[in-house]
Formats: C-alpha cells, sequence, structure tokens
C-alpha cells in the first residue's frame, strides 16, 4: 500500500514537473500574475500532459487485456498489428474521404485496428501454447507485413511524410481542441477495470473459463473492442508509442501477481509513469528541440524487454 | 547434381541484367551502359552479398527462418555508421561516402556482431524462438538508437530518417563499387573456401564435433563473414529486411540440397535475379516510386508467417 | 584404450560426475549401465568431446581429449549421441556420406565411397538411400545415424542408447553386429543400454554407474546379480541363469 501512495506521489510530481517544461519559459510563480501563463497551460501544457497521461495508462490497460486475451506475456498492441491497422485505417480515410471529419477517421482506424486485432487473435489460436515467444515472434511479423502494405500504399501516392507523421509517437502536436478523444480511450481502460474479474479469468483459458460460467466469446469480443479502440485513439491522436503495453504488465505481474482487480490500478499508473518520464526525457535531451517520445521509449523498451527475455527463469513465461 | 536448375538459373539472370541495361533506354548509349553498367555492378554485389550472408547465418543456427536481417545486422551496421558521424563529426550520417569512413565502419561492425551475435549464438541451450524475438527487438533497439542519434545531431531533420530505413536499390552508393567489390570478392572466397566445413555445420552442434569440427571456431569464422558481407551491402544500399530469407527460401525449393557448392551458387542466382529483374520491371516497366524493399518486405514477411506455420506442423 | 582419470563435471551447479576413475577394454564391448541420471550420457560425451571437461584427464590411447586436434580425434573415435538433431533435408546417402568427412575434407575418393555403400548395405538402407531424413520413420532414421558412424571407421565407437526407436529384430541385429566389428575387427565399442538383458547378452564387459559414480564392474556374464540390482538400481527384480547366460526378471 505504500509503495501504490508513493508512487502516487512521484506521478503527481512528475506531472508537475512536466508542466513547466517547454520552449516557452514558464515559472510556477508567473501563474500568479501573467494571464499568458495561465493561457499557456490550458492551451498546451495541460492538454498534453492528460495526453500523455491518458496514453499511458490506456496502452498498459490495452497490453494487459491483449496479454489475457491471447494468454502470451509477450505480445501488446503496437506488435500485433493493432497499431499498423489502425495507420491503414487513416491511410484509407486520406486517400478516399480526404475532407472526413476526426471522427469519421477514429471510427475507420478504429475498425481496421479491430480487424487486424482479430486476424492476429484467429492466427495465434493456432500456434501451440508451449511456444511462448512464437507468439510473439508471429505477431511482430504479421504486424511488419501490415506496416509494409501501409508503406506501399503511401509511398505510390506520395503519402509516406504524412502518414509518417501520424505515425511516429510524439506528443508536441497535443493542444486543447485537438486531442480530446483521447478520452475515450481513457473510458475504455476504465471499462476494463470494471470487467477485470472476467479478463482474469480469460487468462485461465478456454476450458476454465467455461467451467467458471463465463461468456467466453462476449469477454473475448470485449477485450478486443478495448485494445482496438485504445490502439486506434492512441495513434490517431498521438502516433505508435511502442512496448508501454508489454513491458508495464509484465513488470507488475512480476511484482504482484494476476489478479487483474488488484494489479490494473497499478499498471495504468506505471503505464502513465513510463510516457510521462519519457516525454519529459524526449524534451529536455536536446533543448529546446523535442525528440519523438516514441524513439526514447524505443530504446528503453527494446531494452528492458530483452532483459525480461533473459532474466533468470523464475518461472514459466 | 542440380546442375540443369543451376543453368537454367544463370540464364534467368543474364536476361534480367540484359533486361535493366537494355530496356527503356534511350540516347547516347556509351553514356547509357556506363551510367547503368554501374547501378548493375552494385546490385549483383548487394544481391551475392545478401544471399550468402543469409545461407550463413542459417548454416550457423541450423535453421531455414534466421537471417541476419531479422536478427538486426544492418540496422546495427546503420547505427554504426550514425554513431561514427556523432563521436567524430563525419559529415553525412546516412550514407558512407568515404573509404576511410566504410573501413572504420566494417571495422566496428565485424567486431560488434562478433561480440554480440557471438555471445547469443554459442550459449549453452539457444532457443530458437527466443533468439529471433531477440532479433527483431534489438532491430527496433537500433533503429530507435539510431533515429535517437540523427536527430540529436540534427534536430528537424525528419523525413531523411524515415527515407533511411528503406534499401536504396534506385540510388546506390556507387563510388564505393571498386573497394565493396573487394571487400564481397575476399568474403565470398572465405566462404567458398569454407563450404565442406559448412557442410558439416549444418548438421548441428553435436555431428559436427564427431566429425571433427571446431564448433565455436566455425561459428566466429562464419559470423566474421557475415559482419564483412552485410556492411558492405548495407553500406551501399540500406537495410533490406526480407530481401535474404525470400531468396533464400526461394533456393532451397529450387536447389533442395544440403551441399553449399550447390546452394550458395543457387541462392546467388536467384538473388541477382529477384534484385536485378525486380528493379528493372518496377522502374522501367511500372514506373513504381515504391522501393523494391518495400514490395519484398511484404512479400517476405507473407513468406515468413507460412514458414513459421509450416514449421510447426513438421 | 580409453582411460579416464579424475573427472569431475558440473551441470547447472550441481556435480553430476564425481572424480571418475575408468578404463576401458581396447577390442571389446563395454556396456555401460546404471539407472536414469546416473551420469552415463555425461560421461559418453565428455570422452567425445561434446562437453569439455574441466578437471581431470581424457586419453583415447595415445590421444588426449581437448588437447589433440578435433579432427584427428574424429579419425579415432565417433559417437552416437541421445537424440539428434540432424537436418531433415538430407538423403540418407548424403547423411552417411558425411561420416568419411573427417578422412577426406570435402573431397571424397575412391575408397570412401566404397566405404558408404559398405555402410548403407550393412544397415540396410540400400533402399532408402535417396529418401530425405524427414520422409522415414525413427528407426530408419537411427539405422541411418548409425550407418554414419560406421562409415567414419573409427577405433573407437561410442553409443548412447542406440536401441531407442529400433524393434527387436533390429536391435538384435545391431547387438550382433557391434559385438562382431569387436571380435573380428578389434573395435571397441561403449554403450550405454537401458535394458540389461542386451548388455549380460552382447557386451563383454559391463561397467555400472550410480549418482555420478562408478559401480562394479566386470565380465558381463557373471557381473550382473540380485545383489547388484538392489544395489544399483534399487530395485528387487530376480536374476536368473539359465545355460550360462543371465536375464534379469521383469
Amino acid at each position: 500500500m505504500r509503495k501504490i501512495v508513493l508512487g502516487v506521489v512521484a506521478l503527481l510530481a512528475l506531472s508537475v514537473v512536466s508542466l513547466f517544461i517547454g520552449v516557452i519559459d514558464l515559472r510556477p510563480a508567473a501563474l500568479l500574475q501573467d494571464p499568458a501563463a495561465l493561457q499557456l497551460i490550458a492551451v498546451s501544457r495541460a492538454p498534453r500532459l492528460f495526453a500523455v497521461l491518458i496514453t499511458g495508462a490506456s496502452l498498459a490497460v490495452a497490453g494487459t487485456v491483449l496479454q489475457m486475451l491471447v494468454r502470451n506475456r509477450f505480445v501488446e498492441p503496437m506488435t500485433v498489428g493493432s497499431g499498423e491497422g489502425a495507420a491503414l485505417g487513416i491511410l484509407l480515410v486520406t486517400l478516399f474521404a480526404p475532407a472526413a471529419s476526426l471522427f469519421a477517421k477514429i471510427a475507420m482506424a478504429s475498425a481496421t485496428a479491430f480487424a487486424s486485432t482479430a486476424g492476429f487473435l484467429l492466427i495465434a489460436r493456432r500456434l501451440p501454447p508451449t511456444q511462448p515467444y512464437m507468439v510473439a515472434l508471429v505477431g511482430l511479423v504479421y504486424g511488419g507485413v501490415i506496416g509494409a502494405a501501409v508503406t506501399f500504399v503511401a509511398y505510390q501516392n506520395d503519402l509516406l511524410q504524412m502518414i509518417g507523421v501520424w505515425v511516429t509517437g510524439e506528443f508536441s502536436g497535443v493542444l486543447r481542441g485537438r486531442y480530446e478523444t483521447l478520452w475515450l480511450a481513457a473510458i475504455a481502460a476504465v471499462l476494463c477495470f470494471v470487467a477485470a474479474d472476467q479478463f482474469s479469468i480469460l487468462g485461465l483459458g478456454h476450458a476454465a473459463s467455461i467451467n467458471l460460467g463465463l461468456n467466453y466469446r462476449q469477454v473475448m469480443l470485449f477485450g478486443l473492442l478495448a485494445v482496438s479502440l485504445v490502439s486506434a485513439l492512441t495513434v490517431v491522436s498521438v502516433g505508435i508509442i511502442p512496448f508501454v503495453g508489454l513491458i508495464v504488465p509484465n513488470i507488475v505481474s512480476r511484482m504482484m501477481g494476476d489478479n487483474l482487480r488488484r494489479t490494473l490500478p497499478v499498471i495504468a499508473m506505471m503505464g502513465a509513469g513510463l510516457v510521462l518520464v519519457a516525454d519529459i526525457v524526449a524534451r529536455v535531451l536536446r533543448y529546446p528541440f523535442e525528440m519523438p517520445s516514441a524513439t526514447v521509449l524505443g530504446v528503453v523498451g527494446a531494452a528492458v524487454f530483452i532483459w525480461l527475455l533473459y532474466r533468470p527463469a523464475r518461472h514459466a513465461p | 547434381m542440380h546442375r540443369r536448375r543451376l543453368i537454367v538459373l544463370a540464364v534467368l539472370f543474364v536476361a534480367s541484367a540484359v533486361a535493366y541495361m537494355t530496356v527503356g533506354a534511350r540516347g547516347n548509349w556509351g553514356f547509357v551502359l556506363e551510367f547503368r553498367g554501374a547501378k548493375l555492378a552494385a546490385l549483383c554485389l548487394v544481391a551475392v552479398a545478401l544471399s550468402t550472408s543469409t545461407v550463413l547465418f542459417q548454416t550457423i543456427t541450423q535453421n531455414r527462418i534466421l537471417t541476419p536481417s531479422i536478427m538486426g545486422f544492418d540496422e546495427l551496421f546503420v547505427l554504426i555508421v550514425a554513431m561514427g558521424v556523432f563521436v567524430f563529426g563525419m559529415t553525412d550520417y546516412l550514407v558512407v561516402t568515404s573509404w576511410v569512413q566504410f573501413v572504420v565502419s566494417l571495422v566496428l561492425m565485424t567486431g560488434a556482431s562478433l561480440l554480440l551475435f557471438g555471445t547469443l549464438l554459442l550459449q549453452e541451450r539457444p532457443d530458437l524462438m527466443r533468439m529471433i524475438l531477440t532479433g527483431l527487438v534489438l532491430t527496433v533497439l537500433f533503429r530507435s538508437l539510431r533515429t535517437l542519434l540523427v536527430r540529436m545531431l540534427d534536430p528537424n531533420e525528419f523525413s531523411v530518417v524515415q527515407v533511411s530505413s528503406y534499401a536504396r536499390f534506385h540510388q546506390i552508393e556507387t563510388g564505393l563499387l571498386a573497394i565493396a567489390a573487394a571487400t564481397i570478392g575476399a568474403a565470398l572466397v572465405g566462404a567458398w573456401v569454407m563450404r565442406h566445413r559448412l557442410d558439416v555445420l549444418s548438421l548441428g552442434r553435436q555431428a559436427a564435433i564427431n566429425l571433427g569440427e571446431d564448433v565455436r571456431r566455425g561459428t566466429l569464422q562464419v559470423l566474421f563473414l557475415i559482419g564483412v558481407l552485410v556492411s558492405v551491402a548495407t553500406a551501399l544500399v540500406g537495410p533490406t529486411a526480407f530481401l535474404g530469407l525470400l531468396v533464400v527460401s526461394i533456393a532451397h525449393v529450387v536447389t533442395p540440397t544440403g551441399r553449399h557448392a550447390v546452394l550458395l551458387v543457387s541462392a546467388a542466382l536467384i538473388s541477382g535475379t529477384t534484385l536485378v529483374g525486380g528493379q528493372a520491371v518496377l522502374e522501367r516497366v511500372f514506373g513504381l516510386v515504391t522501393p523494391l524493399t518495400v514490395v519484398i518486405d511484404l512479400a517476405g514477411g507473407a513468406l515468413f508467417l507460412v514458414l513459421v506455420m509450416r514449421g510447426l506442423r513438421r | 584404450m580409453i582411460s579416464v582419470t579424475g573427472v569431475s563435471h558440473e551441470l547447472g551447479g550441481s556435480t553430476v560426475l564425481h572424480d571418475i576413475e575408468l578404463e576401458i577394454p581396447k577390442g571389446k564391448v563395454t556396456a555401460l549401465i546404471g539407472p536414469n541420471g546416473a551420469g552415463k550420457s555425461t560421461l559418453l560425451s565428455l570422452i567425445a568431446r561434446l562437453a569439455r571437461h574441466r578437471t581431470g584427464r581424457i586419453m583415447v590411447d595415445e590421444l588426449e581429449v581437448g588437447v589433440c586436434a578435433s579432427n584427428t580425434l574424429a579419425r579415432r573415435l565417433a559417437i552416437l549421441p541421445q537424440s539428434s538433431e540432424i537436418a531433415p533435408r538430407l538423403t540418407i546417402e548424403e547423411l552417411v556420406a558425411f561420416g568419411r568427412y573427417p578422412h577426406h575434407l570435402g573431397r571424397p575418393g575412391k575408397h570412401d565411397r566404397e566405404k558408404i555403400a559398405e555402410a548403407l548395405a550393412l544397415f540396410d538402407l540400400d533402399p532408402l538411400a535417396q529418401r530425405t531424413l524427414d520422409t522415414v520413420s525413427g528407426g530408419q532414421r537411427q539405422r541411418a545415424l548409425l550407418a554414419m558412424i560406421f562409415a567414419q571407421d573409427t577405433d573407437y565407437m561410442l553409443l548412447d542408447e542406440p536401441l531407442n526407436n529400433l524393434d527387436i529384430a533390429a536391435s538384435r541385429s545391431l547387438m550382433a553386429l557391434l559385438q562382431r566389428l569387436a571380435r573380428e575387427h578389434g573395435r571397441t565399442v561403449v554403450i550405454v543400454l537401458h535394458d540389461i538383458n542386451y548388455a549380460c547378452a552382447y557386451a563383454d564387459h559391463i561397467v555400472t554407474m550410480k549418482g555420478g559414480r562408478i559401480g562394479p564392474q566386470g565380465d558381463a556374464t557373471t557381473l550382473v546379480d540380485g545383489r547388484l540390482m538392489h544395489e544399483i538400481f534399487a530395485t528387487d527384480a530376480a536374476v536368473h541363469r539359465i545355460g550360462g547366460r543371465t536375464f534379469v526378471g521383469v
């Protein structure tokens, strides 16, 4: 319990720090005197902070849910085609209905993310559960193939740059009025928490779920929807943020086990914290320029992932 | 054995080379031949380097799924080039231009790949799937590190980083042709001299030791050759992702054999035909702007999935 | 003669061989028996340099294992490990041909081809010669591996449970062949066997192992009795002697 309180405090402290980092110099004292400072917070800094926190938390939760659906620890939405699926949706909308509203884009991205995630689940079901790495591997390549398709179409239509900007995960573009749909992802994450017990049971497998009276298909479908929605919303709003959905659930599961009712809040908090730290690092590393947060996470996340792969096995993955 | 098939492959290769040189050529022939000739030579070098390094890697890992590209070799090289810029302040961080830079990167690359992949491959009990996963994650790690480095150097560069992630078969660094040819030539001779030992190494550790091969030494020698081959190919065109897997898988179908004397040649010819012919078709016939490598990624990735799924059923 | 002196070995932090002292006589079939986990396979793989021994000394005639060139040893000693994962797309003939590699290093001559043909014939593989390994049965695969070891034409042959996957006819003819190789050609065969009846029937010499140590050893016809079964295998199987031969009741 003390650790959790400590975590909340740390997250709050980091959030405050985050508010005061940026190209425009802003000191806490200025908030009391300068109306422009408040304006800056309201238009840019606070929306950015919310976007970071929601993205981190909802991706970590979506990662956990996906791991339960696939019953494999080495998958996450951004490595099994959900993220690339969302990018495909954005691309299709841009090609065929460039004037479509943001909501139309999100709807389309969610639909394609859903289709590609479902496709992965179908493949994953045919892989033997004794080969945990294989599932992750197939997911990575599956996502890569969808990504290559996106690149191909984008290249042919001279949209590579545009897709690149959409897809590279960074938060510098977040402003008031341009990120609010992300709150939907937050709602999806909360709904996942409500259904936490069902997902825990789903993680025990088909037979166990049926035995415990779970509506297996329904829970599966709900999980799939939640994962696709979170993926699509984050890709549309900030781009592909890698590894959060992978390493956070793994670390938390190592510390606290797999009872999602207990662990999901911690997972959400840690996800938010991780992305927040990455975003802060991305902003100060080459101040006043910004690196993409996704790149920072790519380095850190890959390193942690390799550690997860080669850590001395306490129990089978 | 497989002599006739090799001859057919050779004919196909020559045909695609001729097509590449002549289709759609207009105006001064002397200029066209010289201009295209240099590119053709570079494509052939890259093709044989890729096919050979892939065959070698599959031999020391005894499987048909792993390739140096999948394990992150080419991204490692690109990262090393970027690091060279970062440390020594070299001018152009996306392409290798001078031969000094080339040699320095080559040496660093072979050292790093021996260290990294040597440890990975000479583990007590290597788990194949875990190794592949490691490779894919290493690829992400190297690419992210490189992006970070490049953007640290020049925060406004964005598009260049994007584009440099794909192989550039249409704009090749022909300035390095001579030294590249010499290096690849030497590595190929090395591989050819080892061909019988490669046959034995592909049997697996225990069988190879029983037949008197020093598996550790052989693995390290082969890794050295792979490091050299991948460095040169990547220096010429950039990372190539699934090309190696694609052509070597085809080679296994066309000439199914464990003999490297046949396999190396057949894979090289198929690789050359795919690259040169594919480039000719893409550039001259369809006028596509998409790099060939994206098309190959699509096909190669799909093939990879099929191979993994089929491997399961055996 | 193979002589092992002062060899200990650790695997994953636990000692699996304790200060082994062993001499394996030349020109005989020696069976290595003992319960699961006794260290038989480990000992065999140390002798064949599949794993490196860190303490003690292993000599094969005048060659010291780990010191002499690997290729030299490959012409003197061959091993058939318990499970061999071998590239499935080789044909049986190609696999058997690899047995000659230590002799010709990639350039087979007339003598090599004769040896390969002899091995294929001996193990009844002629009709299967062009089939690939992934299309034959487990027993046929095992015979192909044995033929490869035979083609290697070494003075010493180490076989780790070669009867796995073989039916009774194939098992008996293999054991008879090994016996003949020892008696008529002076070859030395060391064989790990699970079925003690095969050891008693075909081996000249039996070495027992338990818990990483060498137990009683001696002549195959007299060594095994009720007390030994109790002491080594911790089971009270009846041992019968019928017509000068030993049978363990199961």
